[in-house]
């Protein structure tokens, strides 16, 4: 009984350990000064062992940083060197390849000390506000002009933060008050994660994680192999096309089901775009993972043992690995569509469980805007970013989320607040009616949006847009969602990527894309089709010609609107 | 003849109405049935018991404290009324899309609970104001008069109007008001710019809208219950007791019943902050389990914390941003599905898992033997020996351990290779770490340390479970009061009236407008006060000033309290010193070379509460004499330990009880651990400290 009863406390110090990891990462919520990490939800903090192996993530908006994150603590123990960490270090980068993805995300590790020996690490990662170069778009040819690049360094020695390093990163980059905030809340996040667990080292009078770290590792293994056991041992291809900058990428797949793991490839996957939506291989290997453990074995917490029997190879200078010096600072563009990549790929091998292709990337766009003639005294240039997210792809049983990010997670910013970010008018931003794919189970809507600048300001705008010309397809006869649409509100036609200027006093209006529908619309329930009717998800049109309702049930839903019932 | 001594505190539950008389010489208390059907039924019921045993009649009565759970039932429930929403062209959609995100990021079937009003119930108007509070388009009335027709052939019965920047110019909203009054006259109306005047358009029009949904409902009650009450000749006034911890009268709880919300767990935690006030306590957990959730709140200096915005009716298991946002000032409170009826199992990962499912009263835990199969808390609890199978419920009902260690044998032993006292430990230890973690995670985000507090424990599960949260939580101290099953309207007796008044105004430090500070604070105060007047002509009112300041960039606000005298002449240097220390308290350390920006301003103003009578630390003075002796697992040593069992109505003042050991009473057991002493105190609370 007394074993038990010590698993019984290995499992309560799993349970405190994911704890100390959302601690970890609220704090960096808190004071994070950068809007897509307190607004967005765009960070992730995890603790290691004293082998840099992950043994905790916080789930956070990102799954993105799901394996970058999980990998980025070896790469840092082997540049700092074993010897050469200490009591009171703090290191750093925003490497791409050895961090998660792209330059404006800074990682930060911190060795955790307990009675004076090395027992584990803490480690987290926020995408900042700036780092120079071209600013945050897709317009750079190589990543040397997207921005300042810190190799894996010392940002504290022994306690003391390197002021030469400080004074490197606040010369080069727009807001150096902003952006040293953000390295500070980063490292606080990691010492309120290490205060914690050496509180739980001497509640349970532990000298090093070394048993805990087995028992999670071998829970983590098991139950995820027992997962992949249970898949019919089988391979499948699936490939999928987007729009891509200069050409259309395709992004092909093979997954190989073996008894105790699932091999996901890229090979004849596109090669590299000349403009930065290029994806190093950690960030697309997360997403895979991603997608992978959302459909086989989700509630497994993340951690270096889950994570290891997802194994992802993709070839050299492909799309999905590129190697420095590509330009990768919007790798998530590329990156959010390696899930629907994966899926079809999966729905394959286990069907019924995977959705249909959904709006994919998010639907940022940038405004830079700065004063024009009549701006009022003291007007000055901002940037202000926007996230927003078009519909998801139907499920097998239910249908797509609305305006709902997958496989991001993170979250919109209230127009209230842009609006006082600067000088911007959201002159709309409501569902787009009839953009999900039609289907037994319905794509969810995209969305629109209109926007300008306020009287006496002008305004470029930087589209980050995907789905123009290739809406997400529809699964097992459910149609295609709506494609994206970006133009001004004049008519000019605008690029789905990249910087464009808007003429004075003009405004850009968007449609974002909706979700693919899942199986026939004929086999859609007829109340479904009259409840979107009547909500107006649907048009008149749509209930006739693609669902086939009769024109008394069109009319009598829309007599129930009217009378404002929900049917 | 009304008599200002005698009051009386009356809380709807989900499950009892509980109903509590003080009359200046005693206190009476009941549990009564909660009548859904007429909920006002229950209370003269329970009034008129304790009326006649207080040997009064309801015409004595001098003042009525009423709180309750009917409008968190009726969002929960969606039994709201029918009701429209009146918003700005182009942002039908705001409260469908929420924050566009997913609550649960690993499961590929989730869905997204739905709005409370559905897009047809949604109507726009052309009309815009910007960030500065101009005006972009100007309000098209005609479009307002033709929306009011065609909301008025739906039959909604009110309407929420909710346009954007409507807390900086509150213009548009009031004649969107004025017009759909004119043409609706029986409609009622909720705007947003009164219901919650805060930046954030999806919370501010959630909060509205979920104000105009429950309004019918909640002024057809009230109403209803003022009748009842006359008509047992209680002609006294009835206050509500709202969120935030105050009092308002019944008809600003009629017009505004989305600050009902949650004043049932307020009420609780009032009831904690008196108890800390009594016993000099400054850092004080309110830890409260029931049979399905517990409930955590910090109070500081005889306060509890309060927040601006929190989620109602969460549809997945707890999960935050699964509900929806309502924001308007609340008592803070995290509330985690742990109770005495959560149940358990084995995951994926041969982890013990608990709760939030619950087996409620019916079938309820193995135990009860009414059916229930599953483990649940309590019948780990009774396999553990902290309960007495003969003594549950005063002796009124016999548990059946056999039908627990069976259910945990099948539901956890047999998959982990655990007997059933090691199951029900693993079950224990879970869920009490579960509550530790909502625990500290609500300490963290409020920069507190929970080492030095002093937790209250109160709800039937709670003192079987608080001495061993608070050995993995390192608080050393633990008072059980007296009368904690019926907290919460204790808690309403001993609130004060009060009212907080917010404006959402952007200034910087480095321009900090004085004067405008000054008249806004002022208008605050006179806003705050008014509604305070008007529930007590003569009583003195003082007034809290709060600023919430940021680093201009960031995005949480961290409340700073100011001084009446800082309100009066403000000053940047002061207010960045005060921000500066309160972020150094929180984040260690503060960002040189950042501007300082204030989002938010407010003013509580509330009645001063009467001084409490502090209760003397007593002097140890023997030991009380025990009833009997059990084994008793003691999860700190991992073994079952032999414990003595005290009836709580024979430990006299002064009397010690050393661990381990069972309190009984007839609602509940009080667990001392082994590590722990329990001393009773002149108020009759049961004060647990670790042994030296």
């Amino acid at each position: 009984m007394a074993d038990k009863r010590s698993t019984v406390a290995l499992q309560i110090m799993w349970n405190r350990l994911i704890s100390v990891v959302e601690e970890q990462a609220q704090a960096l919520i808190r004071t994070a000064f950068s809007p897509s990490v307190r607004e967005a939800g765009d960070l992730s903090a995890g603790v290691y062992d004293a082998d840099g192996r992950m043994l905790a993530q916080a789930v956070t908006g990102t799954p993105g940083h799901v394996n970058a994150m999980a990998d980025a603590v070896a790469h840092f123990i082997r540049r700092i060197g074993p010897d050469n960490i200490h009591e009171g270090d703090v290191y750093l980068t925003n490497d791409p390849w050895e961090g998660t993805g792209h330059l404006h995300d800074f990682t930060v590790v911190t060795p955790s000390f307990h009675n004076g020996a090395l027992v584990g690490f803490f480690a987290c990662t926020a995408h900042v506000v700036d780092v120079g170069g071209r600013g945050f778009g897709a317009d750079a040819n190589s990543v040397y002009e997207e921005g300042l690049y810190i190799p894996i360094m010392k940002f504290a020695d022994r306690g003391t933060v390197d002021q030469t390093l400080l004074g490197i990163v606040r010369g080069n980059v727009r807001q150096p008050d902003q952006l040293v905030g953000d390295l500070y809340a980063l490292a606080n996040c990691n010492e309120i994660g290490h205060r914690r667990l050496s509180a739980m080292m001497d509640e349970f009078a532990l000298g090093d994680l070394t048993e805990i770290a087995t028992f999670i590792f071998d829970n983590s293994r098991r139950a995820t192999l027992d997962r992949i056991a249970a898949l019919p041992r089988r391979s499948a291809a699936g490939e999928m096309t987007i729009d891509g900058f200069s050409a259309p990428i395709t992004m092909k797949v093979r997954l190989d089901v073996q008894a105790d793991r699932i091999v996901v490839d890229f090979d004849g996957t596109s090669g590299l775009d000349a403009k930065g939506i290029n994806c190093p291989f950690v960030y697309a290997k997360a997403y895979a993972c991603y997608a992978l453990k959302c459909a086989i074995a989700p509630e497994v917490p993340n951690n270096a043992a889950s994570l290891a029997p997802f194994e992802v190879t993709a070839p050299e200078d492909c799309i999905v690995n590129a190697r420095h010096p590509a330009p990768v600072a919007l790798r998530h563009i590329v990156g959010h569509f390696v899930p629907d990549a994966v899926y079809a790929a999966l729905d394959q091998i286990l069907p019924d469980v995977v959705p249909a292709e959904g709006a994919g990337c998010l639907c940022n766009f940038q405004m830079s805007v700065r004063p024009g003639h009549g701006a009022p005294q003291g007007a000055r240039r901002a940037e202000v970013l926007t996230f927003n997210s078009g519909g998801s792809g139907a499920r097998p049983t239910v249908d797509g989320l609305n305006a709902t990010a997958f496989p991001s997670g993170v979250m919109t910013m209230p127009v209230e607040a842009t609006e006082h970010a600067g000088p911007v008018v959201i002159w709309r931003k409501e569902l787009r009616p009839d953009s999900g794919g039609a289907g037994e189970h319905r794509g969810g809507l995209g969305q629109y949006m209109e926007v300008g600048a306020r009287d006496g300001y002008i305004f470029d705008l930087s589209a980050m847009l995907d789905r123009v010309d290739h809406p997400a397809r529809g699964r097992h006869g459910g149609a295609n969602g709506a494609p994206t649409t970006i133009a001004q509100d004049d008519g000019t036609a605008m690029r789905g990527k990249g910087k464009q200027p808007v003429p004075y006093g003009g405004r850009v209006a968007m449609a974002f894309p909706g979700g693919g529908g899942y199986g026939a619309p004929k086999d859609r329930a007829p109340e479904r089709v009259k409840r979107d009717l009547a909500r107006g998800y649907i048009s008149p049109w749509t209930a006739a010609e693609v669902y086939g309702l009769e024109a008394d049930d069109i009319e009598a839903a829309l007599a129930a609107a009217a009378r404002g019932e929900d049917v | 003849m009304t008599d200002s001594k005698i009051r009386l505190g009356a809380d709807i539950g989900g499950t009892f109405t509980d109903v509590v008389l003080e009359t200046g010489s005693g206190a009476f208390s009941t549990k009564v049935l909660t009548t859904y059907d007429a909920p006002e039924r229950a209370i003269v019921e329970g009034m008129l018991q304790v009326c006649a045993r207080a040997g009064i009649a309801p015409a004595d009565i001098g003042q009525i404290i009423h709180g309750t759970t009917l409008a968190t039932n009726a969002l929960i429930e969606r039994r709201g009324a029918k009701t429209a929403l009146v918003t700005t062209e182009g942002f039908r959609d705001v409260i469908e899309m929420r924050t566009e995100s997913r609550f649960e990021q690993y499961d590929l079937n989730m869905v997204l609970p739905e709005p409370l009003l559905p897009r047809q119930m949604r109507f726009t108007v052309p009309e815009r104001i910007d960030a500065d509070g101009g005006i972009l388009i100007p309000l098209d009335e005609d479009a307002v008069a033709e929306t009011a027709d065609r909301i008025a052939a739906t039959g909604a019965e009110s309407i929420a109007i909710g346009l954007l920047h409507s807390y900086l110019n509150p213009d548009h909203e009031r004649r969107v008001a004025a017009i759909l009054g004119e043409r609706m006259p029986d409609v009622m109306l909720s705007l947003s710019c009164e219901v919650s005047p805060q930046m954030r358009e999806y919370e501010r029009f959630n909060t509205a809208i979920a104000n105009a949904y429950v309004k019918p409902q909640m002024k057809s009650y009230l109403g209803r219950l003022r009748e009842k009450m006359r008509d047992q000749g209680a002609v006294c006034d009835i206050f509500l007791m709202h969120s935030g911890g105050g009092i308002i009268s019944l008809e600003s709880a009629a017009e505004f019943p989305v600050r009902l919300v949650e004043s049932g767990p307020a009420g609780g935690a009032v009831f904690a902050a008196h108890i800390a006030a009594r016993h000099g306590l400054d850092r004080v957990l309110s830890f409260d389990m029931g049979g399905t959730t517990a409930k955590i709140c910090l109070i500081r200096d005889g306060a509890p914390k309060t927040a601006r915005v929190f989620e109602v009716a969460r549809s997945y298991r707890f999960k935050k941003g699964s509900g929806m946002p309502i924001s308007i000032p609340v008592i803070d409170m995290v509330e985690i599905g742990a109770g005495g009826g959560s149940l358990a199992h084995v995951d994926g990962m041969r982890q013990i898992r608990v709760g939030p499912e619950s087996a409620g009263s019916e079938p309820g835990p193995a135990c009860y033997a009414r059916g229930g199969t599953r483990p649940a808390v309590t019948d780990a609890d009774l396999v553990l020996g902290r309960l007495d199978p003969d003594g549950f419920a005063g002796g009124t009902m016999t548990l059946d351990a056999g039908a627990s260690d069976t259910a945990l044998v099948t539901h956890l032993g047999e998959t982990l290779d655990m007997d059933g006292p090691t199951a029900a430990f693993g079950l224990s230890e879970v869920v009490d770490e579960n509550m530790a973690n909502a625990a500290r995670v609500h300490a963290v985000e409020n920069g507190e340390d929970l080492a030095g507090y002093t937790m209250i424990a109160f709800g039937g599960a709670a003192p079987l479970h608080a001495g061993r949260l608070c050995e993995k939580l390192g608080i050393t101290r633990l008072l059980v009061p007296p009368g904690a099953g019926v907290g919460s309207a204790i808690g309403f007796l001993r609130a004060p009236f009060s009212f907080e008044a917010t404006r959402s105004v952007y200034m910087r430090l480095d321009d900090l407008d004085t004067a405008k500070v000054t008249d806004l604070l002022s208008e605050l105060q006179r806003e705050a006060t008014a509604f305070v007047r008007g529930c007590d002509a003569t009583a003195e009112i003082s007034a809290e000033y709060k600023a919430y300041m940021r680093y201009a960039g960031q995005g949480w606000e961290i409340p700073i309290e100011l001084s009446p005298a800082d309100a009066e002449a403000p000053d940047a240097d002061t207010f960045r010193r005060l921000f500066d220390a309160a972020y150094v308290r929180l984040f260690s350390r503060t960002v040189a070379g950042l501007d300082i920006e204030i989002t938010l301003w407010s003013v509580n103003a509330a009645t001063t509460v009467p001084p409490v009578d502090p209760v003397k630390s007593l002097a140890r003075s023997g030991e009380a004499s025990k009833s009997g002796t059990r084994e008793i697992f003691d999860p700190a040593r991992s073994a079952f330990r032999t414990a003595q069992v005290v009836r709580r109505a024979d430990i006299a003042t002064g009397q010690t009880v050393e661990g381990p050991a069972a309190i009984t009473e007839d609602e509940t057991t009080i667990i001392v651990p082994s590590s722990r002493r329990a001393i009773r105190q002149s108020d009759g609370c049961i004060d647990i400290t670790a042994k030296e």
